[in-house]
């Protein structure tokens, strides 16, 4: 009997087909009763929908001395809710097939949910959903278990050596914005269940909220979806953001670890969601260390020396001004010589960009591969939701395209010329010798 | 299902036949297996081309060897220049990887459909002309050694894990690790590597699977325009390299720096060879479902959450692989309690099921949850990709994938005891431990599949 649906599905796909051969997303926006900003995409192909609901409340409002709050919000939120205890949220879920995901990071916290979109899966799944975003339980004793099991995962976390790089270097980078406030054992321990009701009570409203729905269901059913899930939410006001990080001069921060290979980041504070710069800096960027194996710190670090396995930069745009970063690992003691080809890349590409047949090349690269972005239902949540959650415009992924084919050389020069100064980068090892 | 797609059906009956008939398939005349799948959804496609050759195809001293040849497969070939394969594949806005693992080596590109083509000419072209530069090879191999600093050499768990197969198998080629002894890969050279892509990389030695928004009729046409020419070879007959049995429990201890110790139980397990007449593989992965499917599973709720012995524990088992299986039981034991502590709680589990069972309910969430993943696994066309070829990979055809879920769905309960009796006993269990040490100590150096 099941065997048999999933060949009727089969057939169903090969119908649709044509329904799907066009470029974009068609994403419908509204403001929902609550107050929750609200991102539709209807795909009928499988009989599957997902949910992510969004709140600014990620680790970026973690009050001083209080790092970790978001994070352990978000971690005991969805065990146990309403009149459901966590066993009976997993065993609901488990039996309708459907599975709850979902973190906290500086921006942001998100709930999610896969459900089969059938009514009476679907029905169960959101019923859930609705309780954990609007009636957390945060039972005192799920609340010191996972309180003790994220004391001890930091504790390990502060043994190995990229966790202790990635975290040297986002404290670095921002030694007075909350952006550069690590969790530590100590201030976890020290959290309270009044901690975690105040912070929620705070940031988990629907005036901070955004949500995003892909499948298979009517705008009328995500409209009675949205407003379900946040109509017992205080509307709240938006989050109240900190003062923007403050730019210091570069550095360089050591810590000695006896890993066999050194952990090497090289970064500063750069760019926000929704500035211009973005498509300057991400088509620069592709030629610099995006583009995966095509390139120039890939081509001088690791295959013309064989330094690195890995050797990466990017930006990451956030609410408030994220990190450019570069990132490798390379035996312990040849990590000064890999730090020195790394900025002989850099300060080449800062000076003269990249050549015609490079800019070229990652034009052809980040247009052409766009249909990837978006072939699958997943893939689509996580671009809206994005999109959804920093406020970018509608049109962000039908312009997308368009946006690269615009940047010019010059227009790469300048933008890396104002984000990444020299000056202020910061280098942090571990484990170099 | 709803009545708006059978209704879609019957209005196009002529449909089903063709859905019915996806995944398409051909062989070529040199013995290369083509294997479609149209999926529509979106305008790209995933070609890998799988070959049946890993790390337990190879010999003590060149351990490595599979992975090391995996990453020199993108230094190039006569007519396309060391690098120019990522870039191709770049300028046709594309991805590309592959990864090594104990049963296969694989390649993999995601692309627009429209580039499907010049895929396929560059995967045919480096299947039969690949250049094994030794200079090229000198540059790799540092790569590769940072690789296995990465994941092995700096990473407790990886090492433990390293540790336990080579103790758990004796005989067996799986006792090696995938990425190769870290004396084994100083001392290979371009001519061991070379020897490797000759002795195995021939079509009739390997299969492609693409899935994506194609006709099969014109893949197979392209198929044969690619690799057709490409000429097959005898394979070298493998050794069966059988494990004896084990008599008795083997431990293993592991210092490295951490915080936390963790828990390795594994015990030898069967593995699917028969789709249809098999049962105890089948069981296996709903005893699996049962203990660990979610999060107020058994071990979870048990042990995570109402005892707080462990800060977490969890279940491995492949039911498919070319060589012995085993189900690997692993954990860390909470603040206060010990790695002895967990391995009693871990055991009480086994002998509750062993005793008592499990229940109907139980079986039947398992099996909720696997329909819902069969349609989820629609969502992602690389998935669809894995999944056939590494079921093709231990000699089990992905035609058998629907008989396989249907053997899972009919497991009993009498099934799933009878399994944890038979299986989860002290003479075939193999136990790692990982003793944590502090930073400060003397410096000391970080598998499952490796990447590109």
């Amino acid at each position: 009997m099941k065997i048999a649906m999933k060949k009727l599905l089969t057939a169903t796909i090969a119908l649709l087909a044509t329904q799907m051969a066009l470029a974009g997303v068609n994403i419908q926006h509204w403001v929902a009763p609550s107050g929750a900003r609200v991102y539709f995409v209807e795909s009928r192909v499988l009989p599957m929908l997902d949910v992510q609901v969004d709140f600014a409340a990620g680790s970026m409002f973690d009050p001083r001395g209080k790092s970790g709050t978001a994070a352990l919000t978000r971690a005991t939120l969805d065990l146990g809710a309403g009149n459901r205890d966590e066993t009976a949220i997993s065993e609901q879920l488990a039996d309708i097939g459907a599975a709850l995901a979902g973190s906290a990071d500086t921006d942001r916290a998100s709930v999610s949910i896969r459900t089969l979109s059938a009514p009476e899966k679907r029905t169960v799944a959101i019923d859930i959903l609705r309780q954990i975003v609007q009636a957390p339980r945060f039972d005192p004793a799920v609340v010191e278990r996972e309180r003790g099991r994220t004391v001890s995962a930091l504790k390990e976390a502060m043994t190995r050596p990229d966790a202790i790089a990635g975290k040297t270097f986002w404290a670095t980078l921002y030694p007075a914005h909350p952006y550069g406030q690590q969790a530590t054992p100590e201030s976890v321990a020290a959290l309270t269940r009044e901690d975690l009701l105040a912070h929620h009570a705070r940031y988990y409203t629907a005036s901070n909220a955004s949500i995003t729905l892909v499948g298979d269901i009517s705008r009328a059913e995500a409209e009675a979806i949205a407003e379900t899930l946040t109509n017992q939410l205080p509307k709240g006001e938006a989050a109240a953001l900190p003062a923007a990080p403050v730019v210091a001069s570069g550095k360089t921060v050591a810590v000695a670890h006896p890993a066999s290979q050194a952990h090497i980041m090289i970064g500063l504070p750069a760019i926000e969601r929704g500035n211009p710069d973005f498509f300057p800096l991400l088509v620069g960027n592709y030629t610099l260390g995006g583009g995966g194996f095509v390139s120039r710190l890939m081509k001088e670090v690791r295959d013309k020396r064989g330094y690195a396995y890995s050797v990466y930069s990017y930006f990451q745009p956030l609410r408030q001004t994220g990190p450019f970063q570069i990132g490798l690992q390379t035996k312990r003691s040849q990590a000064r010589e890999a730090i020195k080809v790394t900025r002989e890349v850099l300060d080449g590409f800062l000076k003269s960009g990249p050549s015609d047949e490079e800019l070229a090349a990652a034009k052809a690269n980040l247009t052409g591969s766009f249909p990837l972005r978006l072939d699958s239902n997943k893939k689509i949540l996580d671009n809206v939701a994005v999109i959804g959650f920093y406020g970018l415009p509608l049109d962000w992924l039908d312009r997308y395209q368009d946006n690269i084919r615009a940047v010019t050389p010059d227009a790469i020069k300048q933008a890396f010329a104002r984000r990444v100064r020299t000056a202020d980068l910061m280098t942090v090892t571990v484990a170099a010798d | 299902m709803r009545m708006k797609h059978l209704l879609a059906l019957f209005l196009a009956p002529w449909l089903l036949s063709a859905a019915l008939a996806n995944p398409f398939e051909t062989t070529l005349k040199n013995g290369l297996r083509v294997i479609v799948k149209e999926d529509r959804r979106a305008p790209t496609v995933v070609q890998m081309v799988w070959y049946r050759i890993g790390s337990m195809d190879e010999v003590d001293g060149a351990s490595g060897v599979a992975h090391v040849l995996e990453h020199m497969m993108f230094k190039g070939t006569p007519t396309v220049g060391p690098g120019e394969f990522n870039k191709l594949v770049a300028a046709a806005g594309g991805k590309d990887n592959a990864f090594t693992s104990r049963d296969y080596t694989a390649y993999f590109q995601q692309v627009p459909r429209e580039q499907l083509a010049e895929m396929m000419r560059l995967e045919a072209d480096r299947m039969r002309h690949l250049t094994v530069d030794p200079k090229e090879f000198e540059q790799e191999i540092k790569v590769v050694m940072e690789e296995r600093r990465m994941r092995t050499d700096d990473n407790p768990q990886s090492r433990l894990f390293e540790q336990m197969n080579a103790v758990a198998f004796q005989a067996h080629p799986y006792r090696r690790p995938i990425i190769g002894w870290m004396n084994d890969l100083e001392n290979m050279s371009a001519a061991d590597a070379k020897a490797w892509y000759d002795q195995w990389y021939v079509p009739n030695n390997a299969y492609v699977v693409i899935v994506g928004d194609v006709d099969h009729r014109e893949v197979f046409a392209l198929a044969e325009k690619y690799y057709g020419a490409l000429e097959g070879r005898a394979l070298p007959a493998r050794k069966p390299q059988v494990e004896p049995a084990q008599d008795g429990t083997r431990r293993v201890n592991v210092k490295a720096p951490a915080e936390l110790p963790v828990l390795i139980m594994g015990y030898k397990a069967p593995v699917l060879h028969d789709v249809d007449k098999d049962v105890d593989p089948y069981a296996l992965q709903m005893l699996a479902a049962i203990l660990d499917g979610h999060d107020a599973a058994r071990f979870n709720k048990k042990l995570v959450r109402e005892d707080k012995v462990a800060l977490s524990v969890g279940i491995d088992y492949d039911a498919t692989a070319r060589g012995p299986g085993m189900i690997y039981l692993h954990g860390t034991p909470a603040e206060g309690k010990t790695v002895a502590d967990l391995e009693a709680a871990l055991r009480s589990e086994i002998v509750r099921i062993q005793k008592e069972g499990v229940s109907e309910a139980e079986l039947k969430r398992a099996r909720a949850q696997l329909v819902a993943s069969e349609i989820y696994k629609l969502d992602s066309m690389f998935g669809q990709a894995m999944e056939i070829g590494q079921t093709e990979s231990v000699g089990i055809s992905y035609t058998k994938l629907e008989r396989m879920l249907e053997r899972l769905q009919k497991v009993t309960a009498a099934e799933v005891q009878s399994v944890a009796r038979k299986y989860f006993i002290d003479d075939t269990l193999t136990v790692g431990v990982l003793e944590p040490q502090p930073l400060d100590n003397a410096p000391r150096r970080p598998a499952v599949a490796t990447r590109h």
